[in-house]
Parts: C-alpha cells; sequence; structure tokens
C-alpha cells in the first residue's frame, strides 16, 4: 500500500510543475500591463514605471520570473491581489469555505438521490420508473446550469416568494465567522432564525450545482448494478433461496458501489466548474465568482494562483479517490 | 451444410456496414427522436434566413418585451415575444441554431484532430515520447474544463472564434487519451505486424492500417463532445467572455436577459430551452450511437 502510495505521488510531480508552469505562463501573456493597473486612474512616469517593473521582477526574463515564481510558491507566498493588496491566500482562505459548503451540500443531495434511483432504476428495469428516471437523468446531464438557476430564481423567489435571491445569509444577522460554514457558524451563533436564513440561502445554489452530478451519479449506478447483477455470485445468492432484498442490498450494490465512488469523487472537477456559474448567478461569495470577478478585473496574481490552487485541489481529490480505490479493490493496488 | 464465400465489393461491405448500423441505432427510440430534432435544427440553422419571420437584429421600437402570442398582450407578428430592446425572440432563437451548430463543429474538429495526431503518435511510438505527451495531457485535464477556458480566453481576448479555439484545448486531451489507447491495444495485432511486413511505412501503418480500426469509440466522444461544446460555449457567452452582443448566441442572449428575469420570463426561458433541447437531442443521439456502434458499451 505505501509503495502504490509513493508511486501515486511520485506521478504528481511532473503535473504539479506543469500546473504550476500553465497557471503562470497564462497570466504572463494576458493582455494590460500589470505595473499600470497598479498605479490606477493617476498613471505613472516613465521612469515609476520601470523601477515598479524592476522592483516586481517584470523586467526579468520569463524563465527566471518563472523561477521566482516557483520560489515564492515554496515559501508559501502567493502573491498579493492588485486590488485588493491583500495576499492572495488569505482572500481565498476567506472566501474557500463557501464554495467547500456549496460543494458538500450538493454531493451529499446528489449522492442522497442518485444512488437510490439508480438502484432502484437497474432493479426495476424496463419498468416506467426506469424509463421516467432515465430520461430525467439524461436531461439533467444536458442542462445549462446557469439557465436552470435562473429558471429557479424566477419560480422560487419570484412567483413563490419562498427563497432569497442571492448572498449567504440575511443582512439582519451578523457573526464574526468560526468555521467559515455558515450553516454550522450561524447555528453556533444562537441567533434566532440566523440558521434558517442561511439554509433558505443555501438551497437553490446547492440544488442548480447538485444537478449534473446527480444526474451522471444515477446513470453510473444504474449501470454499475446491472452489470453485477449479471454475475454468477448474485445469481448463486438467487439460487440459493436468498430474498431478492437481501441480494440486492448486500451482494451487488456492494460491489456496484465501487466504480460509483469513483464517478463521486470524479464531480469534484465538475462541481468547481460548476460552481464558477453557480456562484455568479447567485452572488454567492466563493472561489468561483471571485476568479470570474478577478479574470475582469485582470488581478493577474488573484486569476494565476487561484487558478493553481484550484487545480492543486482537484489533483488532490482525484488522488484520494485513487487511493480509496485502491483501498476498496486490491485488485488495483498490486496491478 | 455448405457455405459458399461470397466475394463482396467494397462498396457493398460499406453498405452492409450502414444496414447493420442503422439497424441497431432505430432500435433505441430516444437516439431516433433524437437524430429528428437534430435534422430539424440543421434545417433551421441552414435557412435560417428563410425560416426566421424578422431580422434577428432589427429593433422594433413600437414592440419592447412584447410577451409570446399566447400571453395577454402578445402578438401575432411575434410568436414567441420580444426582448427588451425590441428584437423578435424566435428569429433570433433560430438564426441561433447556425452559432451552436457552428461552435460544436469547429470545437469537435478541431480537437478530434488535435486528439488523434497527438495520441497515435503517443500510442503508436510509446516510450518518451509517450511519456512527455501523455504528461501534457495530464496537466491540462488537472484543471476543470470550464476554468481552463475561461482563463484561456481572457488570454486571447473575448470572442466567439477564441472561445471556440479554447474550449477545444480543453477537449482535446479526451480524443488524445481514447485514441492512445486504442492504437496500443490494436498494434500489437496480428494485421498490423502483417501489413509491416508487407513494407507499410510509420505513416501508412498509423492512419491507414490502425485509425481506421479504433473509430467507434472516438465517434462517441465526439459526439457527447459536440453537445459539451455547445454548452460551454453558451456558459461562456453568459459569462460575457464568449460570442458578443448583438450576436444572437443563446448564452450571450441569456446574459443580456439576465436584469429582466422577474419581469418578462419569456427572454430568459426560450434560449436556455434551445440550449437544454439541442444539447439533449445530441446526447440521445450520443447514446443511441454508443449502442449501435461497440456492443461492449452497450448499457444492460
Amino acid at each position: 500500500m505505501i509503495r502504490f502510495l509513493l508511486t501515486k505521488l511520485l506521478y504528481l510531480v511532473p503535473t504539479f510543475l506543469g500546473i504550476t508552469f500553465v497557471a503562470f505562463g497564462f497570466v504572463r501573456v494576458l493582455p494590460g500591463d500589470p505595473v499600470l493597473l497598479m498605479a490606477g486612474e493617476r498613471g505613472l512616469s516613465p521612469e515609476r514605471h520601470a523601477e515598479l517593473s524592476h522592483q516586481l521582477g517584470y523586467d526579468k526574463p520569463f524563465l527566471a520570473q518563472y523561477f521566482d515564481f516557483l520560489m515564492r510558491l515554496l515559501h508559501g507566498d502567493l502573491g498579493n491581489s492588485l486590488v485588493t493588496k491583500k495576499p492572495v491566500l488569505t482572500e481565498f482562505l476567506v472566501l474557500f469555505p463557501a464554495t467547500v459548503e456549496l460543494a458538500i451540500v450538493a454531493i451529499i443531495l446528489a449522492t442522497l438521490i442518485g444512488v437510490p434511483v439508480g438502484v432502484l432504476a437497474a432493479v426495476r428495469r424496463g419498468s416506467w420508473f426506469d424509463q421516467v428516471s432515465m430520461t430525467a437523468a439524461l436531461v439533467g446531464f444536458s442542462m445549462p446550469i446557469f439557465w436552470w438557476g435562473l429558471l429557479l430564481i424566477i419560480f422560487f423567489s419570484g412567483i413563490l416568494q419562498w427563497t432569497p435571491v442571492s448572498g449567504r445569509i440575511s443582512l439582519m444577522y451578523f457573526f464574526p465567522p468560526v468555521t467559515g460554514f455558515m450553516l454550522i457558524d450561524s447555528l453556533l451563533s444562537g441567533q434566532k432564525g440566523a440558521f434558517s436564513s442561511a439554509f433558505s440561502h443555501l438551497i437553490l445554489p446547492s440544488v442548480v450545482l447538485a444537478t449534473i452530478p446527480l444526474a451522471v451519479i444515477a446513470r453510473q449506478t444504474r449501470s454499475a448494478m446491472l452489470e453485477v447483477m449479471g454475475e454468477d455470485y448474485v445469481r448463486t445468492a438467487r439460487a440459493k433461496g436468498m430474498s431478492s432484498g437481501r441480494v440486492v442490498m448486500v451482494h451487488a450494490l456492494r460491489n456496484a458501489m465501487i466504480p460509483v465512488i469513483t464517478t463521486i469523487g470524479l464531480q469534484v472537477g465538475v462541481l468547481m466548474a460548476g460552481a464558477i456559474l453557480t456562484e455568479t448567478i447567485f452572488s454567492w461569495p466563493g472561489i468561483g465568482k471571485w476568479m470570474i470577478d478577478s479574470i475582469a478585473r485582470r488581478d493577474y496574481p488573484v486569476v494565476q494562483s487561484g487558478l493553481l490552487l484550484i487545480a492543486a485541489i482537484v489533483m488532490i481529490v482525484n488522488l484520494i479517490v485513487d487511493l480509496t480505490y485502491g483501498l476498496i479493490n486490491p485488485r488495483i493496488r498490486h496491478k | 451444410m455448405t457455405q459458399t464465400a461470397v466475394k463482396l465489393s467494397d462498396a457493398a461491405i460499406r453498405r452492409r456496414m450502414i444496414a447493420d448500423f442503422w439497424y441497431h441505432f432505430k432500435q433505441n427510440r430516444g437516439a431516433v427522436a433524437g437524430l429528428v430534432v437534430f435534422v430539424l435544427l440543421v434545417f433551421a440553422a441552414v435557412f435560417a434566413s428563410v425560416v426566421a419571420p424578422h431580422d434577428p437584429t432589427m429593433q422594433y421600437r413600437d414592440a419592447l418585451l412584447v410577451p409570446p402570442v399566447w400571453q395577454e398582450g402578445g402578438r401575432a407578428a411575434y410568436l414567441l415575444g420580444t426582448d427588451a430592446v425590441g428584437r423578435d425572440m424566435l428569429s433570433r432563437l433560430i438564426h441561433g441554431a447556425q452559432y451552436s451548430l457552428f461552435i460544436g463543429i469547429v470545437v469537435v474538429s478541431i480537437a478530434v484532430i488535435g486528439g488523434i495526431l497527438i495520441g497515435t503518435l503517443a500510442g503508436f511510438f510509446g516510450g518518451w515520447v509517450d511519456t512527455v505527451i501523455m504528461r501534457v495531457m495530464d496537466v491540462i485535464l488537472a484543471f476543470p474544463s470550464l476554468l481552463l477556458a475561461l482563463v484561456l480566453v481572457a488570454v486571447l481576448g473575448p470572442g466567439l472564434l477564441n472561445a471556440m479555439i479554447a474550449i477545444a484545448i480543453v477537449y482535446q486531451p479526451h480524443f488524445a487519451r481514447l485514441t492512445r489507447a486504442a492504437v496500443m491495444g490494436e498494434k500489437a495485432r496480428e494485421y498490423v505486424t502483417a501489413a509491416r511486413v508487407a513494407g507499410a511505412g510509420n505513416m501508412r501503418l498509423m492512419f491507414r492500417t490502425i485509425l481506421p480500426n479504433c473509430l467507434a469509440p472516438l465517434i462517441v466522444q465526439a459526439t457527447l463532445s459536440f453537445s459539451s461544446a455547445i454548452l460551454d460555449a453558451a456558459a461562456l457567452g453568459f459569462l460575457g467572455m464568449g460570442a458578443q452582443p448583438p450576436a444572437s448566441e443563446w448564452g450571450t442572449m441569456l446574459a443580456e436577459a439576465r436584469e429582466f428575469i422577474l419581469r418578462a420570463w419569456w427572454v430568459v426561458t426560450f434560449p436556455g430551452l434551445a440550449i437544454l433541447i439541442s444539447v439533449l437531442a445530441i446526447n440521445l443521439m450520443g447514446d443511441g450511437l454508443r449502442d449501435a456502434l461497440d456492443p461492449k458499451l452497450k448499457k444492460g
């Protein structure tokens, strides 16, 4: 297992270096002059411009700049935002919990609905439930979620007035962040109504973000179940006179869950991309919206380091998925 | 029982393959429905200027935010209503089909050609060529596709062409990986050795001997990428980084309509519905293609 872990980690090193190079390289060639941007409206003299460029290292050759970037990265320095002047990492850590909260609620929602639907569709293969749920899954899979979010806002916020349109919690409530997760913080604050406010703000965004993973998980669970139910050991279990409920739950589902768990893990990338759209629609103050705003403002260091951090997170989560896969399925480990 | 071998011409073999394919494809009702919608979409795109009742950019100043015809205040001249500057929604949607199909075709062509070239090279030569290429592909795949496309567009400058290039770059590794795996599987087969012994060069081996036998998974992936490309291009348009107004691209239309969501439901609902229906139709076709082309992948 240790050896499996080490090879996996070793594989990540060149990929990670590649990611840093891409994040650095792209942003370096972005149009616009970072020094002029920092100077703002007032502008600055050519001498001062050259001086600042030199100070910030923008006048060095590309590779030298990349090397500096890597060195700073190793010291945990991701640069400062050109707009707020705050360290990028600080900003990231403030906003990240908002995205994580949204993503966790979405993936729980998608799993809790997707897996049972997939199992039932497989068990009752060809029934109306199978057909309706799989059609719905394909619709969900094809959904432009930015439009889906707008539709939900029109219906639930506009017509029914059940849920708020944007943000994480009503402005009525204020309390210092403890965990960064609004659901937990609002409970800890002890303020009346704070939790339900946070909860009602979270419903629509998490439903929107859950849509595509839900569809993927339902489809994957169904096909994994169908495959497993054709196996000899399932037939043997049936032949032994085991109740069909027990066959499905104990023999089939357990084995079918292996590819399903991988699928759930691989949704992290989908969630990150989805968060960009979802957070924009619902003005959710997370890293997706932060990236969009920073690209629009040409805030180089934020785009650069944000891209790097997000890719690194996706990479680490995929590694964890790989490792759990190796844990539950020894055949993979020893290949 | 005696069997007599019948020598078929190439054309006859091809005809049989197509007939066989069609037989399997039409078993899947969803796929046929998807195909019908897709054909309608192509029709709308090709004959947009004939079919559309109005010019998609014409602003009728006396008809701002007119609701669809069946709603109170709707007018027969504007079946699906008009937008905030008085442009006919239906005409804009019909012309929008051109954008979506164009985006799908361009993105998939670039991604497929790039991916096949790169994947064939990696799979055929193996060794360090393979290692380097696949590491680079891993790097691209490590980024969430929409985010990478966004940053690429920020680098290249917002616009439809750049959005298409960005999306194609992001999709290309999927094709490279598939091609590589298929080529590596086929490379060791006897017919390839036979061709090599017969004196075929590397180029011929790669592209004439091996590649045609690796096409099935690529076609399925291309269909899925076609629909994803439409979705991602619309998302970029929605975020203001894709096609720019006044283009009647569906995502861009949605972005322009956002401020009216609580006042005029139709300007928001129809463009999104158009995206959903097109993407759904193509995905249905993709499922049918997969079943018909690759019995191994057949679901259930």
